[in-house]
């Protein structure tokens, strides 16, 4: 299969589902004659030309307005955040706006939209332009809220993002778009809220998304050369939670870690473990473990970096103390 | 007799006009009486005395024009011709309502006329407005859109970004201040050394003009210009239509930021009472057709009224409709036991 990056994959997805749906459009910053900040819309403006693909001002909460009210007006826009950081500016028109308006008007007026970009930390930025945002608004009802971890899920989840009926939140990460993987040629489609089992075993389940599952890639294979085969979920999209998947995990292997690049406080992972206790209390062995990102803002400094994040050994702790093997 | 001057609109619009404006009014002292008796709960934000500038905006615009404005909205879908039953039925929270119940008063929607919202954000439907417009041009169709807002709403920074982006593209898209000097009990002269709103538009290359909101003739004929300009493709105008709410910015003002002589000055330029006087001293309508346009208005009051009182309030089950396009969202279930 042919291996391309993750910002090609994105790149396609959009360009297919602009070639078959005249109401799809691109809208944000750079986007157009910049072919992207970080180069996604790449000769989109060539192909589609600057009345399907715009570049904005820096007014994220000017531009998101306009694509939510074109929108409700029949079109699918897309709408580019050079990071989810920027679209705190815009959280009125997500939120209050496109998230209620379907609700609100009785049925009569929806939001189809896509807001994409970059999301949580990439090394140096310091604390305004290393957050995370999936907890914010997996919290409100009205929206769908997605994160791939690599381009063939990109690929197949932008499109379905592309095509659904609801405002649809879809974060990427700087860290991700030069990241490589198979990719087959022509139009696929993958589920929204739909997890993917990507390592089965009968040990422990470590649940993850994004691009801290790298690490939970990496503390698998370390394990499985101690012997502990455990079964990993890349849970892909965040709302709705694929609650099936997790829970048909936790029965068979008892045991759970969840790891998010995120705050500890309010987060996916909180919500994972008040609905694993719920549902699946009778078979757990042990109590669920998680890490998470430090309970602190953001720091500039490598060293407090490294000390925010969990690392491929605390996963492997993790795991070990939920087996009770410390 | 008088020599008869030709009026500048038809017998038929002088009162159409009237019937409009004074069903609004009628319906909007009657929502009023029904809020103090706790008939209905919520916010309830009344129109009475600004019923021109919804007025002269319906009938200076198509059918195919889309409309869009702020969250004091009740007269918006009787003007439109949305019969005010449901408008009434939504106050009362009731599955009969324009939004099913769901929105109250500070969100009336109708596809049916082409009512985007009631928004209950100050300012957000700017944005939202120009993105309709966005829409419009992106089609090729020749529709504007008609985005109404209040004097407070001029302040918000998204006006700002809103106008810049709409001017820069050319959208299709009549802005229209709703300009009733008080951002509840803020005056516009309290909030900006720039106080003619007519001005705000002037850095992104604006036309405007301020408008008297309290003559309908006046703001039909603005509406009409600037819907014009919007639909040749020279992009947005700013309307300050000066008008004057006679109630408090809600039902819990109490109006301590003017005087009693200004409220009745206006008054004294009712909208409403102009208009009966054109029609009046025009021999337009006899007394006998007057009072026919005040029996229909009030006979539509009562069923209304009757309507709403009577209407189911919404199933339980219907607060899970509409959140989502899918009808099968599984949503998590945790608020009864």
């Amino acid at each position: 299969m042919r291996i391309i990056q993750f910002r090609e994959a994105l790149n396609e997805a959009m360009s297919e589902e602009m070639r078959r749906d005249e109401r799809v459009f691109l809208m944000g910053e750079e986007v157009a004659e910049y072919n992207g900040a970080y180069k996604v819309s790449q000769g989109m403006l060539d192909e589609f030309g600057p009345e399907r693909v715009i570049d904005t001002p820096i007014a994220e909460l000017g531009f998101t307005g306009i694509g939510v009210g074109a929108a409700m007006n029949g079109l699918r826009p897309i709408v580019e955040f050079m990071t989810f950081n920027f679209a705190v500016l815009a959280a009125d028109q997500i939120i209050n706006s496109a998230a209620k308006m379907l609700q609100m008007s009785g049925g009569q007026y929806g939001a189809p939209i896509v807001f994409r970009g970059p999301n949580g930390q990439a090394g140096q930025l310091a604390a305004t332009h290393s957050q995370s945002f999936e907890a914010f608004y997996a919290h409100v009802p009205g929206l769908k809220v997605i994160t791939p971890s690599n381009p063939y899920d990109a690929k197949g989840l932008l499109k379905a993002a592309i095509r659904d009926e609801n405002p649809v939140l879809f974060m990427e990460s700087e860290r991700m778009y030069g990241d490589k993987g198979e990719v087959p040629e022509g139009e696929y489609i993958l589920p929204i809220g739909k997890a993917d089992v990507t390592r089965e075993g009968p040990d422990c389940t470590i649940i993850s998304f994004g691009k801290i599952i790298k690490l939970v890639k990496n503390a698998a294979d370390e394990l499985a050369k101690e012997g502990i085969k455990v079964e990993v979920i890349d849970l892909r999209t965040i709302r709705p939670l694929d609650s099936e998947t997790i829970m048909n995990s936790v029965k068979k292997t008892n045991r759970l870690v969840i790891v998010e690049e995120s705050w500890p406080f309010a987060s996916i992972s909180s919500e994972i473990s008040y609905q694993v206790q719920n549902q699946a209390f009778d078979y757990l062995d042990a109590p669920i473990r998680r890490l998470t990102q430090s309970d602190t803002s953001f720091a500039f400094s490598k060293s407090l970096i490294k000390e925010a994040l969990p690392e491929v050994k605390d996963i492997m702790m993790a795991v070990k103390a939920a087996m009770y093997l410390l | 007799m008088a020599t008869k001057t030709k009026l500048p609109f038809s017998k038929a619009q002088y009162l159409k006009w009237y019937e409009d404006m004074l069903l609004i009014r009628r319906i909007e002292e009657k929502a009023g009486q029904l809020y103090i008796q706790q008939k209905f709960g919520g916010f309830c934000h009344l129109y009475i005395g600004q019923e021109a500038v919804v007025a002269g905006t319906v009938s200076a615009t198509t059918k195919d024009d889309k409309h869009i404005t702020a969250y004091r909205d009740h007269g918006h879908p009787i003007a439109m011709g949305i019969h005010p039953k449901y408008m009434m039925a939504e106050l009362f929270g009731k599955s009969t309502g324009m939004s099913k119940g769901k929105g109250g008063s500070m969100h009336m929607f109708s596809k049916e006329v082409n009512l985007l919202g009631g928004h209950g954000i100050v300012g957000a439907q700017i944005a939202l407005g120009a993105g309709i417009a966005f829409a419009e041009k992106y089609k090729g169709t020749k529709n504007v859109c008609i985005t109404s807002m209040g004097d407070g709403a001029v302040r918000q920074g998204i006006l700002h970004e809103t106008f810049n982006m709409a001017m820069n593209w050319k959208l299709p898209v009549v802005f229209l201040i709703e300009n009733n000097n008080y951002a509840m009990g803020t005056s516009v002269e309290r909030t900006s050394n720039v106080k003619d709103l007519s001005e705000i538009g002037e850095s992104y290359d604006m036309p405007a003009k301020s408008v008297n909101g309290m003559k309908v003739e006046d703001v039909h004929d603005a509406i009409k210009w600037g819907a014009e300009h919007a639909r040749a493709g020279k992009g947005p105008v700013l309307l300050d239509v000066r008008t004057y709410r006679y109630k408090g910015h809600s039902m819990s003002d109490p109006q301590k930021y003017r005087t009693k002589e200004e409220v009745q000055s206006y008054k004294e330029q009712d909208p409403i009472k102009m208009v009966l006087e054109t029609i009046e001293q025009n021999k337009l309508a006899g007394q006998k057709a007057i009072q026919n346009i005040q029996d229909r208005v009030k006979a539509k009051v009562e069923e209304s009224i009757q309507f709403a009182e009577q209407s189911e309030e919404p199933s339980p089950e219907e607060l899970y409709i509409d959140n989502y396009v899918e009808a099968d969202y599984p949503f998590i279930r945790d608020n009864k036991f």
